[in-house]
């Protein structure tokens, strides 16, 4: 993780960028199942404190590298997008 | 009237990856120039979104950022279709974006919407067949 000292203050989840752009906060977890290169300039503008892909998704090493170079924090996990929030949200 | 410094961006209209490069730079130069977290994001935001309708609806265009003292000026100009309505196009969830652009997780038809939201003065020129300029201020 290019980022690894970011603390956690709040959470979003969406899929749809624009959404993202708008609502989400600086120091957010931003939950979504969208993989493509363009969640990297969404998290560099949008800040959230990491981008946690849910239900699996795979991350092409395009997009690692992107995360990586811009210094976005990028975490998966096998659970879908509701648990991923439930979990979270207790823990915060 | 204070100085103001400069910045050009031509945004490639092909090249849906590396689309939102030029916001991502205006936001490294507007952290160097010590712009509050606050002003840096709504520049950085609504160029973004400007910059995406360049790509995905007027195959690119270019952005010129003039920041002041005391506020921010962004441009955006294309010579895409234009907007034929844009009381319409502003309105939030429309969208003409194909599907294999909202498969990317864009045309919500919210970037309209979010730029207006963001910026403290917005103003839309688009003839149809000619091509689309937006200006947009954000205060300091
Ligand atoms: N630069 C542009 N040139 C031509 N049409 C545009 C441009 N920007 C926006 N539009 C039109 O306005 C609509 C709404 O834009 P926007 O709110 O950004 O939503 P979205 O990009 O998700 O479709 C677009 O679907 C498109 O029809
Ligand atoms: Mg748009």
């Amino acid at each position: 993780m290019p980022e690894p000292e970011r603390d956690i203050l709040g959470g979003y989840a969406g899929d749809l960028l624009s959404w993202v752009m708008g609502r989400a906060s600086s120091g957010d977890v931003w939950v979504t199942i969208m993989s493509n290169l363009n969640i990297v300039a969404v998290a560099s503008l949008a800040d959230p404190a990491c981008i946690l892909l849910a239900e699996g998704v795979e991350l092409d090493d395009g997009v690692r590298e992107r995360a990586e170079v811009q210094g976005v924090n990028v975490l998966r996990s096998g659970k879908n997008v509701f648990r991923l929030c439930a979990e979270i949200a207790s823990l915060i | 009237m204070a100085d103001s410094v400069n910045f050009h961006f031509d945004i490639d209209g092909d090249n849906f990856t590396s689309a939102g490069e030029a916001s991502v730079m205006i936001k490294k130069l507007l952290r160097q120039m010590e712009f509050s977290p606050d002003v840096i994001r709504r520049v950085s935001v609504a160029m973004y979104e400007g910059e995406i309708n360049m790509v995905i609806h007027a195959n690119g265009g270019t952005a010129d950022v003039n920041v002041f003292c005391d506020r921010i000026e962004i441009v955006l100009k294309d010579n895409g279709p234009g907007i034929a309505d844009v009381r319409l196009a502003m309105q939030e969830g429309y969208s003409t974006a194909p599907d294999n652009i909202r498969s990317l997780g864009f045309g919500a038809g919210m970037g309209l919407p979010n730029m207006k939201r963001y910026t403290d003065d917005m103003r839309i020129e688009s003839e149809v067949g000619r091509g689309t300029t937006i200006y947009m201020t954000v205060n300091v």
